[in-house]
């Protein structure tokens, strides 16, 4: 056993598929040469030369549109970008283009290829380099969409992505890049499936479902919850967003009786939304008290750092939401 | 209203023009006739498909593209890549897709290629090195160029050829796409088939370029401008761009000056061009003036006739097996979402 932090675990799903797959190739914005605005691709180039890392000009279009064509003929594109924001720059793509082809082809073309980056707040970078995208991606059948919140699950996660014959939206968070991690000593393979909740804590009296950095922030309000309220919470990491694992929050909720998601994404049509309405659509009967979700207020994220906490869906949010129903 | 250069195919003395090098042998020249009658008949049939409701949505036929479709077809190998815009019937039909598949799903039927999924916008077929016919404009565009990547990074020597209308010109990515292709000097062919209008607007008021072959210049890509009317014009020059690109010099971009004889889509009222300026064109068009050319080498005009005979049964009997084909099945609805 060995620990990481979640960047070199990326890191070394991408060197480790890209040595076992002749298929696979890197394309983005200041990849290569400099290794990725957040050091992510680092070392790749000096591994596996300009013909499999490529540095692009600042085209997302016409990149992505490239990825997109490359992948159509049997390569196995990994697309970085740098904001996660930008997709809306080349949505086109992602959406119309990618995640439709195998649909409006009858299934004779695929595209298997990992859109990968950062989002999130808490890093004061402002409106258009802080927003969380899951929820607008889970309104688009043929992406799959899934957001680790530690080293393990971000390797496993990410070579399960390279792998799957569709194209993935893997979402790192800003703040998790420097967290660290357990790990399997760098030779032993494994995966994380794509679809697969995991229970990163036990509790009996809420369940918390979530993602991301979220988790992180959730694990820390069960704790505080626990030691100034003696409540458990049980705290469901969703892991994907596209599929979604309702199995396991159900289960969850069955012994628990109540429901919250949250989300760094809008609350307002969200896919806390989608959780909840689920909840309520599938198994009404298990709930204790109303289901409920928290995602981001209706406003854009701004630069001051007391602003931007007061918006953010994070611990001190997280535990207001749960003491109201628990009451 | 008509510009007065439109008077000409091509529209420009200044224009690069190839001269038509390569010329084609009469058998050849024959099966190329015979290809252009029936794409030209299959969308023919597909417009009174449309009018009388059997279709659905948008429609765009390529009547009077015919030469840049099967000009290519001969030029390039089986294995080579083909993108293409919703008008992109006539690229899949001369590439060899069966006019039985195609009509169908046209009609949305299920021996359709796709199903009945994709219908008139999104014609394909792998096997025949058509990656996709796109209905967002510009979007097959990086598509290709990612598959010359493709080809670059596995060492193979095929090459991508992508088809868009002057109207295309105008989007962002494409320019994105031209500048990334040149800087990587990507295997791919930029053809672009002018027909001077974007949709229902011409060119004149759309574009700040006049002619728009040096629009690439600025990249410092090759390019060139040729009556895309003519079938051996535009074989020689995708020929030449497919050479280049095989060879390691990079892209090529080729403006073909056409004319669409036909409305935008199905149901276009075409208020924006006289019937005068239609009756002009077709002096010019890609089938008139392969006729003359046959006629010119001294092949029988029974000949001819023997093939659009040929052609015109083909085509009958493809829309009655169309028209009669089975729906697909609902549970179609729910699978390809995914590949699984």
């Amino acid at each position: 056993m060995r620990k990481t932090t979640y960047i070199q675990a990326i890191n070394e799903a991408m060197r480790d598929e890209m040595r076992r797959d002749e298929r696979v190739f890197l394309i983005g914005e200041d990849i290569g040469h400099y290794g990725g605005l957040f050091r992510v691709t680092r070392n790749l180039m000096e591994e596996f030369g300009e013909r499999r890392v490529i540095d692009t000009p600042i085209s997302e279009q016409g990149f992505m549109g490239m990825a997109v064509g490359a992948a159509m003929v049997g390569l196995r594109p990994i697309v970085e970008l740098m904001y996660m924001d930008f997709f809306l720059v080349c949505a086109d793509q992602i959406f119309n283009q990618a995640a439709r082809m195998h649909y409006m082809t009858g299934g004779l073309l695929h595209v298997p290829m990992v859109i990968r980056g950062q989002q999130g707040g808490g890093k004061r970078y402002g409106s258009q380099h802080s927003a969380s995208v899951e929820s607008t991606f889970a309104q688009f059948p043929g992406i799959k969409v899934v957001a680790p919140s530690t080293p393990y699950d971000a390797k496993g996660l990410l070579i399960s992505a390279i792998r799957d014959d569709n194209p993935v939206l893997f979402l790192e968070h800003k703040m998790l890049y420097f967290t660290r991690g357990d790990m399997p000593d760098a030779e032993e393979e494994y995966t994380v499936p794509i679809g697969k909740a995991d229970i990163k804590r036990e509790g009996k009296d809420l369940t918390l479902a979530t993602f991301s950095y979220n988790l992180l922030q959730a694990l820390e309000a069960a704790e505080e919850l626990k030691a100034e309220h003696g409540l458990d919470i049980e705290v469901v990491d969703l892991r994907s967003i596209t599929p979604l694992d309702m199995e396991t929050v159900l289960t969850s909720v069955a012994k628990t009786g109540r429901l919250l998601a949250v989300h760094e994404s809008q609350a307002n049509a969200g896919i806390g939304a989608e959780i909840v309405a689920r909840a309520y659509e599938e198994a009404p009967y298990l709930l204790k008290a109303p289901a409920r979700r928290l995602g981001m207020a209706p406003a854009s994220i701004p630069v001051s750092k007391p602003l931007e906490e007061e918006l953010l869906p994070w611990k001190k949010n997280i535990k207001a939401a749960v003491l109201e129903m628990l009451r | 209203m008509a510009e007065p250069s439109l008077k000409a195919s091509i529209p420009s003395a200044q224009a690069a023009v190839a001269e038509p090098t390569a010329v084609l042998a009469t058998d050849q020249l024959l099966s190329m006739y015979r290809m252009m009658f029936l794409i030209r008949r299959v969308e023919e049939s597909l417009l009174e498909l449309a009018e009388s409701g059997k279709i659905g949505g948008a429609m765009h036929t390529a009547i009077g593209h015919e030469g840049a479709a099967v000009g290519m077809a001969a030029a390039l190998r089986k294995d080579d890549y083909l993108t293409c815009t919703y008008r992109g019937h006539h690229h899949s039909l001369a590439r060899g897709m069966d006019p039985k598949r195609a009509i169908c799903e046209v009609l949305g039927k299920a021996p359709g290629f796709a199903k009945g999924k994709g219908g008139s916008m999104h014609f394909v077929d792998p096997s025949l090195g058509l990656m996709g016919a796109n209905g967002i404009v510009g979007a097959q565009v990086p598509h290709a160029a990612g598959m010359a990547l493709a080809a670059k990074i596995r060492g193979e020597d095929r090459i991508a050829i992508t088809f868009f209308g002057d109207g295309a010109l105008y989007q962002g990515l494409m320019h994105e796409t031209f500048n990334m292709a040149q800087k990587w000097k990507l295997p791919v062919i930029f053809y672009c088939e002018n027909n001077r209008y974007s949709e229902m607007t011409p060119i004149a008021r759309t574009s700040s370029v006049s002619e728009i072959y040096q629009f690439v210049r600025a990249y410092g890509m090759e390019s060139i401008q040729i009556d895309g009317n003519d079938v051996e014009v535009v074989y020689d020059a995708v020929s030449k761009a497919a050479a280049r690109a095989r060879a390691g010099e990079g892209p090529t971009f080729i403006e073909g000056i056409t004319y669409r004889l036909a409305g935008h889509m199905a149901g276009d009222l075409e208020t924006y061009r006289s019937s005068e300026e239609i009756e002009m064109q077709r002096a010019y068009e890609p089938l008139t003036q392969l006729q003359q050319k046959l006629l010119d080498r001294g092949v029988p005009e029974d000949e001819l006739n023997r093939i659009r005979a040929e052609v015109e049964e083909e085509v009958q009997a493809a829309v009655e097996y169309a028209v009669e084909a089975p729906w697909p099945d609902v549970a179609e609805a729910y699978t390809d979402v995914y590949k699984v």
